[in-house]
């Protein structure tokens, strides 16, 4: 939690005077309350307010925790850090000692609940339970792997249930050495089981789509006596300590907030004692602190190395720094230690400028909401100025030791992910790519003279399993071209696919610049006999290649489609969200007719397209095989 | 810290908690007087009381501290320790 600034000194009255204010009003200013570092006591206390507020505009997110001992004093910690990432979470917790009865019983206030995301979790003392430690590898083995088991029919019992998406915490492991260091190679010491249980449990949900909540890891870095204490153990079975709440809070609300598109997706970097020590105006190229053999220089070029790591994992970068444009890009050239080079950065802004406009121009460059940005500087004058004329920035409060900077932004959780796909790995370039482009089009003459000229090509078919994990990605991280709002799991996929109704289009387009990747998906359902109409569930497709006419090409095929198998009428819904503007016209261009008056509670509108009456669209995609 | 500032302090935690401004703690107040100081609040309020004053009670005795003043001797007692 180091990442967010202290609160100030007036912050019980400032939190007092909320009560006072008009409702409309409330909910922003517990959101700015709330982006301050809060303990416990803050946390119930403006959780109190939160729940006497109309949650607004804010998408909401029902969340059941399911599990075998106390959590009720976590949900404010969990309610308070979903609003810092801008969603109302509504929480059930399930009846002590009976979750698994809730699962069963289909008349249980867990379903009445209807959750859309479900923790599930496991207890120490379940794992070890019955194992005595003179057990031998081979039935401490079998143990395991029945407890495994139970955690999967459980995985099961609520997807068919609930249809919910699952998050499974790892186990936190409680016990204490019983030999020491050679607990570790003891097969029915519990530090054992439970280490090689959590990495089956990460195995399993793997496999079967589920994301993880990995306390383990989160005990690995802060140290297990933080997360767990053992007298509030004793006295009322938490599990986590009290004083862990907001922490927790925070774990859980980042995943929520990543199933729901909301991570983060490009680190904007200051330059001078950010990225290196020292002014590079002032002390030149040659005084930087930058590299081996001196504490500070390393401490910078930790920075790089985790900037590097991020790009890998397909985080973009950019830099913005009050600086002389050319002393900055020197410093990349002539600085024999940097390990980030320039073409690692996708938009590079140094100028005297006010950082706001220059953070502005880079979420524009890149096409993708100021909400998708990190800020990092080392100056707090510049991180409040941002703070405060572009709130939905991420900015770090960043301690005083740069040594303290890549855990501090690294432990925020703001780039939080549910998989790893090689568009991820690829994306880096495709962003560098992206500013060849531009280049390309400010030297066209015209828009379709540019087109032309990117000699697109396009490959869509219904997913592979190899794609299926970046299909689930997509629909998931989407915001801007995204129609409905629909974000299926890849397990959800698979059931739909599977169900026969329900088909998934996806799409690829490369250019001359490289190859983009699977960049659009499209959800149809359709009915079984001819004459039926297809109904587009949902529709995605990245910011990277708006502005190409993808959209009118995929409609093509849709319609092509359509024709070939004999549905008179595509229908589709268009459910408006604070970011989704840029496709709020889509359908109407496309030639769709609006069939309902839009519906007041929801503002969606529903479109119909008779396929009959459809002019292809010219566009300047060739289409290449089918996938 | 001495016996009224302790009492300011357990007040100060306790009005947070509860939402309640006007909440006056002396030695001899239980925690059936204070409106809902529940077994709930009562464990958030002892977290807290550890954290602000870095100190740990025993299981046992925070079971059966009956009144604030019992409260605040122990805590007397473990931070001169």
């Amino acid at each position: 939690m180091m990442h967010l600034a202290g609160k100030p000194d007036d912050f019980q009255d400032q939190l007092r005077s909320v009560a006072g204010l008009p409702a409309e009003a409330r909910l922003a200013e517990l959101t700015r309350l709330a982006a301050y570092r809060l303990d416990l006591v803050d946390t119930m206390q403006l959780d109190r307010l939160l729940c006497e507020t109309e949650s607004g505009e804010l998408p909401s997110v029902r969340v059941a925790i399911l599990a075998p001992h106390t959590t009720q004093h976590l949900l404010p910690g969990i309610r308070v850090a979903g609003l810092r990432s801008g969603l109302a979470i509504e929480t059930y917790i399930n009846q002590y000692g009976q979750y698994r009865q809730e699962i069963l019983d289909r008349t249980s206030q867990f379903h009445a609940f209807e959750p859309q995301v479900v923790l599930t979790t496991v207890g120490a003392a379940e794992v070890v339970a019955g194992l005595d430690i003179t057990a031998d590898a081979a039935s401490s083995e079998d143990a395991l792997a029945r407890k495994l088991e139970e955690v999967r029919d459980l995985w099961r019992l609520v997807r068919e249930g609930t249809g919910a998406s699952i998050v499974q915490q790892t186990v936190l492991d409680s016990s204490e050495p019983v030999f020491g260091s050679f607990d570790r190679l003891v097969p029915a010491a519990p530090l054992r089981l439970l280490r090689r249980f959590n990495d089956l449990l990460a195995g399993s949900a793997a496999e079967a789509g589920v994301a993880l909540l990995d306390l383990e890891s989160a005990c690995l870095r802060d140290g297990r006596d933080y997360w767990h204490d053992r007298q509030r153990w004793l006295q009322a079975k938490y599990e986590i300590s009290p004083n862990a709440g907001p922490a927790y809070g925070e774990l859980l609300a980042g995943i929520v907030a990543a199933q729901r598109g909301r991570s983060r997706k490009c680190l904007v970097l200051d330059l001078d004692n950010t990225l290196w020590g020292g002014v590079v105006g002032d002390d030149g190229v040659a005084g930087l602190a930058l590299g081996q053999g001196d504490a500070a220089g390393e401490a910078f070029l930790a920075i790089q190395t985790y900037a590097l790591q991020l790009r890998s994992r397909g985080i973009v970068l950019a830099i913005c720094s009050k600086n002389d444009p050319r002393v900055a890009e020197r410093a990349f050239a002539e600085h024999p230690e940097m390990l980030l080079d320039r073409q690692h950065i996708a938009v590079f802004k140094a100028n005297w400028d006010d950082k706001s406009e220059n953070i502005r121009a880079i979420a524009d460059e890149l096409n993708i909401g100021l909400d998708s940005l990190v800020f990092v500087d080392d100056n707090p004058a510049e991180r409040q100025r941002v703070r405060a004329s572009l709130p939905m920035v991420a900015v770090p409060e960043l301690p005083d030791d740069p040594s303290e900077y890549v855990p501090t932004i690294a432990r925020a959780g703001y780039f939080e992910a549910l998989s790893f796909t090689s568009d991820d790995r690829a994306r880096a370039e495709q962003y560098r790519n992206q500013g060849q482009r531009a280049a390309l089009q400010a030297s066209s003459q015209s828009l379709d003279g540019f087109l032309q000229s990117l000699d697109m090509r396009l490959a869509f078919g219904e997913p592979g399993a190899a794609d299926l994990p970046r299909t689930a990605q997509l629909l998931g991280k989407t915001n801007q071209f995204n129609m409905t709002g629909l974000r299926p799991t890849q397990g959800q996929i698979e059931d739909l696919i599977a169900g026969g109704k329900v088909r998934v289009l996806v799409f690829r387009l490369a250019d001359r610049f490289g190859d983009n990747g699977l960049v659009s998906a499209l959800v149809l359902e359709s009915g079984d006999d001819d004459g039926a109409g297809a109904d587009i569930l949902n529709w995605v497709m990245s910011c990277r290649v708006f502005g190409r006419q993808l959209e009118d090409e995929i409609m093509n095929i849709v319609v092509e489609l359509a024709n070939a198998r004999n549905w008179p009428t595509i229908s589709a819904r268009f459910v408006p969200t604070d970011r989704n503007a840029v496709v709020g016209e889509l359908y109407e261009r496309l030639g769709f007719s609006k069939v309902s008056a839009t519906s007041a509670e929801t503002d969606a509108s529903s479109w119909r397209l008779t396929t009959g009456d459809y002019q292809a669209r010219h566009t300047h995609i060739d289409r290449g095989s089918r996938q | 810290m001495n016996d009224s500032d302790l009492l300011k302090l357990f007040a100060g935690i306790l009005g947070r908690l509860l939402f309640d401004d006007t909440i006056v703690l002396t030695r001899e107040t239980v925690r059936t007087d204070v409106n809902g100081w529940d077994s709930f609040n009562y464990i958030t309020f002892i977290a807290a009381v550890e954290q602000e004053l870095k100190i740990r009670f025993r299981v046992a005795d925070i079971e059966s501290f009956e009144t604030v003043g019992d409260i605040i001797d122990e805590a007397k007692r473990l931070s001169d320790a």
